[in-house]
């Protein structure tokens, strides 16, 4: 399967909250939709204000490089092939590096839970395998929400823009930025509040951490030499010492 | 001093020692009954707090005692270290365990702890860290069970252990160097997070250098205690070597931070106004400039109230470097603040408890300090010391 993705347009958002709504309903969460503020270990995407009246979605970005995938000590996120970064319950031992890590601070936890799981959108991986639309895009009445694969996703984005170029700010986020990023969004204007900082660069984040772990076997290797060489050499020192006088010695052997 | 205090004084940190203990107990039932979010005050934009922080980023570095000396003493050869080597031992020991315990209490499912030696990801600093620490601690306890056999009497098993210690030890400072440095690795994941007066390439570097400053300073700390718990002298040249070193590599290390922050063009930043600012001067400042400053000079740092107090201080700039680093730093982009709970405090203070309790233990039945013989603290020595407020071992 080639690998999927999610656009969100907000110039064709109205801020429904179908999406909101369509996400709870599928995983059973209560609560009102349009009441839902932020992102918790019960709400997988949420609607966030934006100035201009205008509204944008927040969700896991499923990162082409995802940070909280290459942090987990035991391998319990994967970026899967169809495009969505899942978690796996039986391998996860709960560190949290994984919200430390992912730059749009995505993951949730569920604090007051005795077996607590790391919460957020999965994509709707298991519709997605029965090839269907994640819930959220399938509910979107107005085309904000859209999914197909990524590569077709990003012609459709381009598309938009060009269409009309005076509404849509020439950018898409999430296509290049940490690697690129499985949802992406057009926006009116530059927007701050999407998590897609300047100073992140459009390198992976996992490279920042990949090129300190590459040294590892050079510093093993090069210190296990050294510290070998200085022991022989001050071991040596000592007993050229202990040889050329007795004495001197047994003053420093105190 | 007369008997009756001492008394008084061992009475005291008895009791302290078992209340903390019953607190943190109490407190362990709740968070495994009831959750985390029960006992602490973490959150999602908190994800990590003390326990993280404290008992693990500092426990694990003021344990960097253990790397610091076994690598002056055996590699360096420097045999004067050697007195202070079992204790420094039993002390890493003690701490790398605490932030094991630290980190079961944390981790979200203590029961998969164990996962990293199975499912691996080679990609993640905390997989490689947890197998740093796992070999580490191991390698501390094949180091301390000289002692052991010792006291057991298993010479032949004694001699083994002895003849192994370079290999021992190499791998120790190895493993060591690992994990101080990868421990600085953890937060270079968080560019966007961790505030530009803390963000810098450079953390496993800042990270390795200060666990060796702050290794040399607990030993300071630990020569203190243990002379005037057990009666000995200071040994004076011992600790004229390790304070030198320690005004040199405390140096080393502020001039890295300052020519870091002037690279990147941080310096007005971090000296200029603000909470993050305020946060880091305090951190340099008491924790580095101030130590730096009293110990360059011979004479003052002959006076050992103030040798004592430089390695206070430098042991003070350590632990406020993690907790900005792990915390702190965090606050900006995450917005709000995080103070633990007194939940959290009391669960550490427990931790803290039973390493002070290990250690008296550790004293009173393995031959940690040789020559005094196992646990005996003659009083006419003791006196020579002075009176002291604290000492560790005082728990038996
Ligand atoms: S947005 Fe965060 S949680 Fe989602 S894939 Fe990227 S790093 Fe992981
Ligand atoms: S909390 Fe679980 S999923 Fe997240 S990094 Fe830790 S082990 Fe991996
Ligand atoms: S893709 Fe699925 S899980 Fe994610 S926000 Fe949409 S409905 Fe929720």
């Amino acid at each position: 399967m080639k690998p999927k993705a999610i656009l969100f347009d907000m110039i064709n958002c109205g801020g429904c909250s179908r999406c909101v709504k369509a996400c709870m309903e599928l995983h059973g969460f209560k609560g009102d939709p349009e009441q839902v503020k932020d992102l918790s270990a019960t709400a997988y995407t949420c609607l966030v204000p934006e100035k201009e009246d205008y509204t944008v979605r927040n969700l896991c970005r499923h990162c082409v490089s995802p940070a909280c995938a290459s942090v987990c000590p035991v391998g319990a996120l994967v970026k899967t092939e169809e495009g969505p970064v899942v978690w796996d319950g039986d391998r996860c031992l709960g560190c949290r590096y994984c919200m430390v890590a992912c730059p749009f601070s995505i993951p949730r936890y569920e604090w007051d839970s005795t077996v607590p799981c790391v919460r957020k959108c999965d994509m709707c991986i298991d519709r997605i395998r029965e090839g269907k639309k994640p819930a959220c895009a399938e509910a979107c009445p107005h085309d904000a929400t859209v999914f197909g694969d990524r590569d077709e996703i990003l012609a459709e984005a381009r598309r938009r823009i060009r269409k009309s170029p005076k509404e849509y700010y020439d950018h898409i986020y999430g296509e290049t930025e940490i690697g690129g990023t499985s949802v992406m969004f057009l926006a009116p204007f530059p927007v701050e509040s999407l998590g897609f900082k300047k100073i992140l660069g459009t390198d992976p984040l996992p490279a920042l951490t990949a090129n300190v772990l590459k040294k590892i076997p050079t510093v093993l290797v090069c210190g296990g030499a050294a510290l070998l060489a200085i022991w022989w050499i001050t071991k040596r020192r000592d007993e050229v010492a202990l040889a050329e006088s007795n004495p001197r010695w047994k003053g420093m052997n105190r | 001093m007369s008997a009756e205090r001492t008394n008084h004084r061992l009475g005291f940190w008895k009791g302290m020692f078992y209340l903390l203990v019953a607190i943190g107990l109490v407190l362990t039932v709740v968070r495994y009954t009831k959750g985390l979010g029960a006992v602490t005050n973490l959150s999602d934009r908190y994800p990590w707090g003390l326990w993280k922080a404290f008992n693990v980023l500092v426990g694990v570095g003021l344990g960097g005692a253990g790397f610091t000396l076994m690598g002056l003493s055996y590699i360096f050869n420097a045999r004067r270290f050697r007195p202070i080597v079992r204790p420094a031992v039993v002390m890493a020991f003690l701490a790398y365990t605490s932030a094991a315990v630290a980190l079961m209490i944390d981790i979200g499912r203590s029961w998969a702890i164990w996962h990293p030696i199975v499912m691996w990801n080679p990609h993640s600093v905390l997989f490689e860290v947890a197998w740093c620490l796992m070999l580490y601690t191991g390698v501390l306890a094949l180091e301390g069970s000289g002692m052991l056999f010792e006291r057991l009497g298993w010479h032949r098993a004694a001699h083994i252990q002895h003849t192994a210690t370079v290999p021992i030890v190499i791998a120790g400072v190895l493993l060591s160097t690992l994990h101080q440095s990868s421990l600085g690795s953890l937060f270079l994941i968080a560019p966007g997070k961790l505030h530009p007066i803390w963000y810098t390439s450079m953390l496993p570097l800042l990270f390795f250098i200060s666990a060796i400053c702050v290794g040399l300073a607990m030993l300071i700390i630990m020569s203190r205690l243990s002379a005037h718990a057990f009666g000995r002298q200071f040994d004076v040249p011992l600790l004229g070597d390790l304070s030198r070193i320690l005004v040199a590599m405390l140096g080393v290390y502020g001039l890295a931070r300052i020519w870091d922050l002037t690279l990147r063009g941080q310096l007005g930043t971090a000296f200029g106004w603000g909470y993050e600012s305020a946060m880091f001067q305090l951190e340099f400042g008491l924790g580095v400039v101030v130590p730096f400053a009293v110990l360059v000079w011979p004479k003052l740092r002959a006076n050992w109230h103030l040798l004592y107090g430089g390695a206070m201080f430098a042991v003070f700039g350590f632990v406020m470097n993690r907790m900005n680093v792990a915390i702190t730093g965090f606050e900006g982009a995450q917005g709000g603040r995080y103070v633990p709970s007194w939940e959290e405090v009391f669960m550490t203070l427990m931790v803290v408890a039973l390493v002070f309790g290990g250690f008296g233990l550790a004293v009173k039945h393995l031959p940690v300090f040789p020559d005094v013989g196992v646990g005996k603290a003659p009083a006419v020595a003791r006196a020579q010391v002075g009176s002291h407020r604290f000492s560790a071992p005082e728990l038996n």
